[in-house]
């Protein structure tokens, strides 16, 4: 079992250690074409090789790490930020019109896959990473709404609520207090699920032109590039295939493991 | 069973509508004018004012959505900016190419779903177990356009098995069908993934019902316990995931079908948006999100078959 939690942690670690050490240093220069140098296979000087530009796949790939991790992560904070209390909001007020309220708009939104609401952005606003973070943000809301509600509801009925309440606290101040602290595993949990889903539909995005824009380099973008190579030179398409799938691999692994690790009511059956 | 439906209608009904307001409002949004894009920069503006008042773009924005949503209801769905032919046959013809797709994926997952899911419970905590998760879990890591060129790459360069990309059409039903084959695959892994996942962990839980352990006393071995008494009740949680899976499998339609060059929904979609054909790209979207709705609505009414308890509710 700890197994997943330590393996699904260091391919996640790998991840972010690439995208922040990216930021400061890269094995090569990414802005630097080297035509002269292109398709090269992995070797010494280019660990995964080179592209269609002689760019360095391996320093590609860790920025592809760092545009991911960020569209993701905001992504979540997004998600996060609204969906939370809009959750906890319905919980507090259950059956009542805040709950209905918040519960037909969650229905309204979820009527609108990811990859719909960034085409009807891109549509209105031209495609850049920041609209992937906001469609993939706004495709966050509901989930994270819905989690919160259902974890809080059955603690609505708990004793020590009614003894807040007979304390005189409203329920703004019981959910914070008291709602939230218990719920945060279950959240912490889905955060990191949702951040997989993330790195997921970013490359989507990315890959059929919606996200990142050049030169940002992005997992999906490469792999797009790739694709008229694939056949001559598989490593352009694999390398980036694979970091992807690795990473969203780990978070999973990582998701499961601390949802059993925090909290060992929710553990799946096994 | 009356009431329930009935009430399902009423806010599938609801969803609709508030779906076709976000879709319109967004599209209202955009910088520019459809008659001066349609007429080109060099128009008179005499032409220009009268394509305005024929396209109605100079009433009100409630009587334009009112106008809109009229037309659409009847099945017009207004007239493309750069083909400058009717949106709503240009629809079904795409239609024709990623419905089958979507369905085609969808039977794929269930039916790679359903034995991986039964095989991991009955197999709980054994290797078969342990094999079939862990496979699972790295096909729900998989972004299926990467699938897509792996399978591209193998099954129809290397080994010729089937075609690389494009469609020829329904004329030719097996050499349609052989199109879609790849595309469905590479949709329909992944999906089964999450889907075996949670069949797995439905059926679990199931089998540690009291019936069950009756069902087990009277004599029945645990597979048929598992495929006669689990299995319908393990279906609800399923069925849930499955009609968002639709819509998903929908989504990722479009991406693929720009993997495979495919003439479906997706690929006008996004030739749409680069000519910024708008009324192409809202009605195409309105499309899917009602088929998403559709579905949901399709999914409530699976319940109430399976669960009978529900058709009282």
């Amino acid at each position: 079992m700890r197994t997943g939690l330590i393996l699904g942690a260091l391919l996640a670690g790998l991840a972010l250690a690439a995208a922040v050490l990216s930021a400061f240093w890269t094995p090569h220069d990414i802005a630097r074409l080297a035509i002269a140098e292109k398709l090269l296979p992995p070797s010494p000087a280019h660990w995964f090789g080179t592209d269609h530009l002689g760019r360095d796949i391996l320093s590609m790939a860790m920025r592809g790490a760092q545009t991911s991790m960020v569209v993701a992560l905001v992504a979540v904070a997004i998600g996060m930020g609204l969906g939370v209390p809009l959750g906890l909001l319905a919980a507090a007020h259950r059956d009542r019109w805040p709950d209905d309220l918040v519960m037909r708009g969650n229905d309204l939104v979820f009527a609108f896959p990811s990859l719909v609401i960034a085409i009807l952005i891109t549509a209105v606003f031209g495609p850049s990473a920041v609209n992937a973070i906001i469609a993939i943000g706004i495709f966050n809301i509901p989930v994270f709404a819905r989690v919160t509600r259902g974890a809080a509801l059955p603690i609505w009925t708990l004793d020590y609520i009614r003894a807040a309440q007979v304390a005189g606290k409203g329920r703004a101040l019981i959910s914070l207090q008291h709602v939230l602290p218990n719920i945060a595993s279950l959240l912490i949990v889905q955060a990191t699920i949702q951040f997989s889903l993330g790195i997921l539909a970013e490359a989507g995005l990315s890959y059929v032109g919606l996200g990142a824009q050049p030169p940002t380099p992005s997992w999906g973008r490469m792999l797009a590039e790739a694709q008229t190579m694939v056949t001559l030179t598989p490593h352009v398409a694999v390398i980036p295939g694979l970091c992807i799938v690795l990473t969203v691999l780990g978070l999973n692994l990582l998701g499961d493991g601390l949802r059993d690790a925090l909290d060992p009511r929710l553990r799946v059956l096994r | 069973m009356l009431r329930y439906l009935l009430r399902r209608m009423i806010v599938m009904g609801a969803s609709l509508l508030a779906a076709s307001v976000v879709i319109f409002s967004v599209v209202e949004l955009v910088p520019g004018d459809p008659a001066s894009f349609m007429l080109g920069t060099g128009a008179q503006p005499e032409t220009l004012a009268a394509l305005r008042q024929q396209m109605g773009l100079d009433d009100p924005l409630p009587l334009r959505y009112a106008a809109w949503l009229g037309a659409i209801l009847q099945g017009d769905f207004g007239t493309s900016f750069t083909y400058k032919t009717p949106v709503a046959p240009m629809i079904g013809e795409r239609l024709q190419v990623s419905l089958p797709l979507a369905v085609l994926a969808l039977v794929l997952a269930v039916a790679l779903a359903l034995p991986m899911g039964l095989h991991a419970a009955a197999q709980r905590g054994r290797v078969g177990d342990g094999l079939a998760m862990g496979a699972a879990h790295l096909g729900i890591a998989l972004p299926n356009f990467w699938l897509a060129m792996l399978l591209v790459l193998v099954f129809a360069v290397h080994l010729r098995w089937l075609p690389a990309g494009g469609f020829p059409g329904w004329s030719d039903p097996l050499a349609a069908l052989r199109s879609l084959i790849l595309p469905a695959i590479a949709l329909a892994l992944p999906q089964a993934a999450i889907l075996a996942r949670v069949l797995r962990s439905s059926l679990v839980e199931t089998m540690g019902q009291d019936y069950i352990r009756t069902a087990r006393a009277k004599g029945l071995s645990r597979g048929q316990t598992l495929r006669r008494h689990a299995l319908r009740n393990a279906l609800i949680p399923v069925l849930t995931i499955l009609g968002m899976q639709f819509s998903f499998l929908l989504a990722g339609a479009i991406i693929i079908e720009n993997v495979f060059y495919l003439p479906g929904l997706g690929r006008m979609i996004f030739q749409a948006i680069t000519q910024r054909d708008l009324i192409v790209v809202q009605s195409a979207v309105l499309v899917l999100v009602a088929a998403v709705i559709a579905v949901t609505f399709l999914v409530d009414l699976a319940y109430a078959a399976v669960d009978p308890r529900l058709r009282r509710a």
